[in-house]
Order: C-alpha cells, then sequence, then structure tokens
C-alpha cells in the first residue's frame, strides 16, 4: 500500500515572477502510474524533487500512506527518483550500481548479489554486470537505472523524463517494457514527460501542468472526451469551441439551440464552451438527424490517408470535422452541408 | 602533422627535459665531490664529506646501521628542517582543503551577483608580493602571539596558499553535477556515506591537484616563514639560504638535494593527474 497525497504544494524560487509550483492538489492510489504532462519548465521536475526532499515546499504537504513526508529525510523516504539524464555512478560498474540501494540498507553480499541478478535480467540486461556505464548505450544506461531504483523496492518511483534521450523505436520498447515492470511489481508511479501521445499510452491517470499549476487530472480518455477546460481539451488536439449561454436549462450558442446531457450539466455556470472531437461529428446531405442538427458550408476538404477533415462554416463559426477513409462521396467546397453534434458526445466546460 | 615534424617536436622536448635536468645532475656531482672548482670537468676527488658536515650520514669508521639511526636521532638540523618543512606542508595542505571545499562548491555550483569580484578577491594574494601584506601581518602576529611559533608560520602559509587551491577547486564543482549525490540520498545513502561515496570520488582527482599545488607553495616558501618565524621555526628554505650565503658549494649542492627531493617525488606521484590526460582540472563532467 502507497497512496500518495499531494495538498496544496507550493514553491516559489527568487528571480521568477510565478510559483514555480502553484497550489497543487492530487492523489494517487497505490499501484497507479500517473503521468505528469506539461511543456518545458511547467514545475513537473520541482514537484519530483519535492517529493524527494531535494526543495522543501513553502507551502502544503506530501503525504504517503497517511505519513507526512516533509520530516523524513530523503534516504528514509522510500522514494525512489530516476533522473533524466541516469546518472549511473561514473566509477561503480554496473552490478556495484544496481546494488546501491541494497548496500545502503547493510544487506549480505550474497543476497545483493542475487538480487542485482535478478533486477538486471527484469530489464532484460543479464550479461553486462562488470562494464562500466560509459561503456553502455543510451538504452542500456537507462534499463540499469531502472534496475537500480526498483532493487530495493520503493514506496514509490519517481521517473523524470525517462524516455526523452533515446531514439524512436527504443522509446516505444523502453515504454512498454516500464509498464511492464511496474504492472508486475506493483509500485506506485510518476512518470514525467511532455509527450502527450507517451503519457496516453502508458498512464492510468494523467496530470496536466501549465505554469505550476494543475489544470487536469484524470484518466487519457477524459481528456479526449470531458476535458476540464479548453487549455486541456486543446493540448490533447481539441479544435470545436461554441461559445454558449445557460438560458433556463437550455445552452443557447450562435449556432442555435444546443441539446446537452452531459454528466456535469449541474456543476455548469451560465457561460461556458462545449467541445466536440473531430472525429464524432457526422456530416450528411440531408437532415436526417433528430437533434443537434446545423446547416453549414464547406470551407475546406483535406484528405490524409486515414481520414478526410472538414473545415465547416456555421454562421461564423468554424467546426474541424473528421471521416474515415474518403467522407463523403460526390461534396465540393462550397456545398451546403447538415452538421450533426450528437448529445451524448459533445461536453461542456465552465473555463 | 606529418611524420618528420613529428619528431622533431619529440626531440625538442628531450632537448628541453635535458636543459631542465643538467642543473640536477651538476647539483649531484657537486654533492658528492671535494673541491670541485672551474676549469675542471670533473671532480678530481669524490667525496662523502658534505653529507657529513650535514650530519646525515655518520663520519667513516661509524657507517653501520647504529651509526646512521645514532647520528639520525641526535636530531641533526637538516633533519630538524626537514620534518618542520614536511609537518608545515601536510598540515597546511590537509587544512587549505578542508576550508576551500564548501567555497569552491558554492563558487564552482552557483551563480550569484560580486561572484566575479569575490573570486578577483580572493586571487589577489597571489598577485601582491608577500612582503606587502606580511609586514602588516606580522604586527597582528606579534600582538596575537603567532610571531615565531609553528602555529603562526602554518597560518601565514595559508594566504598564499588558499587562492591556488580555491581555484582549482571551484574548476572541478563547475563541471561537477550535483544531482548525483541527490541520486544516492533517494537510493537510501545518508550525508555522510552520499560524500564518501558519490562526492569524495568525483572530486578526488582535483584534490589531489590542489593538494600538490598547497604543498609546493608551503614546500618553498622563503620569506613568509623567514619573517614570521622570526628565526624560531627552521624551515628547508631557510636552511638552504642560510648554508648558500656560507659559500660551500659541496654543502649547498647536498642540502638542496635534501629540499627538491621530496616535491620530485610528489611530482612523479601525481603526474598523471596534472597532465591533460586526467579529468582532474576539469570536473566530473567529462568522467
Ligand atoms: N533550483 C532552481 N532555482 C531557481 N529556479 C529553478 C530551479 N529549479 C527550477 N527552477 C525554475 O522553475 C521552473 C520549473 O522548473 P522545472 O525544472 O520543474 O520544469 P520542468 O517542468 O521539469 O521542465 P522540463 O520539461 O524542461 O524539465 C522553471 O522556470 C525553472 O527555471
Ligand atoms: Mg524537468
Amino acid at each position: 500500500m502507497s497512496d500518495l497525497k499531494i495538498i496544496n504544494l507550493v514553491k516559489n524560487f527568487v528571480g521568477m515572477d510565478r510559483p514555480a509550483v502553484n497550489n497543487v492538489n492530487l492523489k494517487i492510489n497505490s499501484g497507479e502510474l500517473v503521468a505528469f504532462l506539461g511543456p518545458s519548465g511547467c514545475g513537473k521536475t520541482t514537484i519530483l524533487k519535492m517529493i524527494t526532499g531535494l526543495f522543501a515546499p513553502d507551502n502544503g504537504d506530501i503525504v504517503l500512506d497517511n505519513k507526512s513526508l516533509l520530516p523524513i529525510p530523503t534516504e528514509n523516504r522510500g522514494v525512489v527518483m530516476v533522473f533524466q539524464n541516469y546518472l549511473l555512478f561514473p566509477y561503480m560498474n554496473v552490478n556495484e550500481n544496481v546494488g546501491f540501494a541494497l548496500k545502503m540498507k547493510g544487506i549480505d553480499k550474497n543476497v545483493i548479489e542475487k538480487k542485482v541478478r535478478e533486477m538486471l535480467d527484469l530489464v532484460k540486461l543479464p550479461d553486462i554486470g562488470f562494464r562500466k556505464p560509459k561503456q553502455l548505450s543510451g538504452g542500456q544506461q537507462q534499463r540499469v537505472a531502472l534496475a537500480r531504483a526498483l532493487i530495493a523496492s520503493p514506496r514509490l518511483l519517481l521517473l523524470d523524463e525517462p524516455l526523452s534521450n533515446l531514439d524512436a523505436h527504443l522509446r516505444d520498447e523502453m515504454r512498454d517494457l516500464i509498464v511492464t515492470i511496474q504492472k508486475k511489481l506493483n509500485v506506485t508511479t510518476i512518470f514525467v514527460t511532455h509527450d502527450q501521445e507517451e503519457a496516453v499510452l502508458l498512464a492510468d491517470k494523467i496530470a496536466l501542468i501549465f505554469d505550476g499549476e494543475l489544470q487536469n487530472y484524470t484518466s487519457p480518455k477524459n481528456y479526449y472526451e470531458q476535458p476540464k477546460n479548453i487549455k486541456a481539451a486543446k493540448f490533447f488536439g481539441g479544435v470545436n469551441f461554441i461559445k454558449s449561454k445557460k438560458i433556463n436549462n437550455e445552452f443557447i450558442s450562435d449556432i442555435g439551440k444546443i441539446n446537452y446531457v452531459g454528466e456535469n450539466i449541474n456543476d455548469l455556470n451560465d457561460e461556458i464552451n462545449i467541445t466536440i472531437r473531430p472525429e464524432n461529428i457526422k456530416l450528411s446531405k440531408t437532415n436526417d438527424f433528430d437533434h443537434n442538427s446545423f446547416k453549414g458550408n464547406i470551407k475546406s476538404i483535406i484528405f490524409s490517408g486515414t481520414h478526410t477533415r472538414y473545415k465547416i462554416i456555421i454562421n461564423n463559426l468554424e467546426l474541424e470535422c473528421s471521416l474515415q477513409s474518403l467522407g463523403i462521396k460526390n461534396i465540393n467546397q462550397g456545398d451546403e452541408i447538415f452538421v450533426h453534434l450528437p448529445k451524448d458526445k459533445i461536453w461542456g466546460m465552465n473555463d | 602533422m606529418n611524420n618528420n615534424l613529428k619528431k622533431i617536436n619529440v626531440y625538442a622536448i628531450y632537448l628541453g627535459a635535458l636543459i631542465l635536468i643538467l642543473p640536477l645532475i651538476a647539483f649531484f656531482i657537486n654533492a658528492f665531490s671535494f673541491r670541485w672548482f672551474y676549469p675542471q670537468i670533473i671532480p678530481k676527488e669524490l667525496s662523502l664529506q658534505a653529507w657529513v658536515r650535514l650530519k646525515l650520514i655518520p663520519k667513516p669508521g661509524q657507517r653501520s646501521i647504529e651509526g646512521f639511526l645514532d647520528l639520525w636521532t641526535s636530531n641533526p638540523a637538516v633533519i630538524k628542517a626537514l620534518m618542520n618543512s614536511l609537518t608545515i606542508g601536510i598540515l597546511v595542505t590537509i587544512v587549505s582543503i578542508i576550508i576551500a571545499l564548501p567555497a569552491a562548491r558554492v563558487l564552482g555550483l552557483l551563480n550569484f551577483r560580486f561572484k566575479k569580484l569575490i573570486i578577483f578577491i580572493m586571487v589577489s594574494p597571489t598577485i601582491l608580493p608577500p612582503i606587502a601584506f606580511v609586514l602588516g601581518l606580522n604586527i597582528n602576529f606579534i600582538s596575537l602571539g603567532f610571531s615565531g611559533s609553528f602555529f603562526g608560520v602554518c597560518l601565514v602559509h595559508l594566504v598564499p596558499i588558499m587562492p591556488y587551491v580555491v581555484l582549482t577547486m571551484t574548476g572541478i564543482f563547475a563541471n561537477y553535477n550535483p544531482d548525483f549525490e541527490h541520486q544516492a540520498r533517494t537510493l537510501g545513502a545518508n550525508k555522510t556515506r552520499t560524500f564518501f561515496l558519490i562526492t569524495l570520488p568525483a572530486i578526488a582527482p582535483g584534490m589531489v591537484v590542489a593538494a600538490l599545488f598547497a604543498f609546493l607553495v608551503s614546500w618553498s616558501q622563503y620569506l613568509l616563514t623567514f619573517l614570521i618565524g622570526a628565526g624560531k621555526v627552521m624551515t628547508l628554505p631557510l636552511l638552504v639560504f642560510s648554508t648558500a650565503s656560507s659559500g660551500n658549494p659541496a654543502l649547498t649542492a647536498a642540502i638542496s638535494i635534501i629540499f627538491i627531493f621530496p616535491a620530485i617525488l610528489i611530482l612523479f606521484f601525481t603526474s598523471k593527474f596534472v597532465s591533460g590526460e586526467s579529468g582532474a582540472t576539469s570536473g566530473f563532467g567529462k568522467i
């Protein structure tokens, strides 16, 4: 069991006009793999360093298994971090690197040796124990760093952009390896990345962070279907936003009345944005939809191999729609078209 | 570079080395000769007389192990000065490195306002003639009772040594990645073990170079020892000077050999750290 709670976490640095980490709250359940996602400089590494104890937060608390980590020195927290550039100790060989955490615990040499072999097997590097780190490739160094981090069964594993220094195909392989090992050992893990696709492929939940603030914290799927705000929606490729006003429990927009049944309907303010994924919009030359059907004109058609993208203007509002393969036959730029926004696919956001 | 040029360069280096070594050879011959004067190419007569007079080799007839031991334990001036120089050198080296370590870390790792100015002020003793500050210091030392004491001499040796040590060690830390230490901490190493297992091995080569500078500067210190020691603390350089002024070339050569021998020994064992091949002066980054 290792539940992590981050409560009202704040960190300021001299010379920055905003907090590097601003009032972040989130809870990670035992065994979960959570991605911290955000652009460079948004504070991801700073949060990790506060969890490990390198930085002391200016405010807030970090609680692991209902006990605050803050008064505990780094080495006793049971939190292991794998740094962006691996940081294998250069004058120790691979075996010594991997066994480091056990040696610190004063464990018997033979036991360490056996455990090191197990860990190297786990990361699929059985035969390199006596090499020095600089004799390893980037991918191998990454695996050794992972083995070294996991050997002492940490309560919490922090991975800071573990894949960013690898080339593309190695990245896929390492990503799969990380997920497999994480599930196998069931270790609660935070994974930092600025690659949205990587986060989606890997994480149980994604914490989206901009400028030190947590924007959204939910499952990857929800970022596509039920994002919390426009920023989150845009980061995941959302393009359609319809400004709407709530009047007597109905949503009125520039394109007309929108029938909305989203589960968050009672939390919505009077002015909201409604969003829908391009692939969830339906098009037809005739009006054969029973609700949320709007008449517009085709502005452009782009064929991209697997999909065809349409830009459609309805009353000055531009919507983007994506249909599989060739899309609709016999339709041209400027033609009139009926656009259907299925009520179970649209999603309202307060900001 | 073409081959001929390479050869010429190598020969040039040999020639340079020979020029540096020649006076040493002359020293050696001088130290073991009796009345070697111009224009003789080689001395007429070899002799251990200089060494006997320095009380380093017993008189003929007493050259047994006991004879040597008896002589040396009678604590002749040369041995006393040698021991003084060694103790002061080692002590001052250790102290200077312990003081420089935190300063160099801050200067190497952090950027802050007036950093350049602070470095400049720290280096200034190296460009100031020692006589300029030692006269002022001497008054303070006398009033504090350090003048003429072993402690006072150690203290004043730190003045020219600290800039070299801090600068060398700042260079190490400029390329040093402190995340290594933090990595060790998250893997369960406490602060002490992190220092000995991670920090120390990383900075050790550079520390050897700094220690070498420190020791050699202390070892060859004449003026500061002379003024602050007030004649009561005799070190090898002082002895060399006073012997040289007595005008006996064999005696001067013998004592000079005693003087340079430890320095050569130290250089020999540390030269691999000083040469360009080692990461010592470039820090952890290149290892
Ligand atoms: N030790 C420090 N002193 C001062 N400012 C710092 C320090 N560490 C980080 N910062 C600043 O805090 C902000 C957040 O940095 P952080 O390293 O957490 O970003 P990040 O999200 O990990 O970015 P990246 O993806 O580039 O690694 C940045 O603007 C950075 O300049
Ligand atoms: Mg970072």
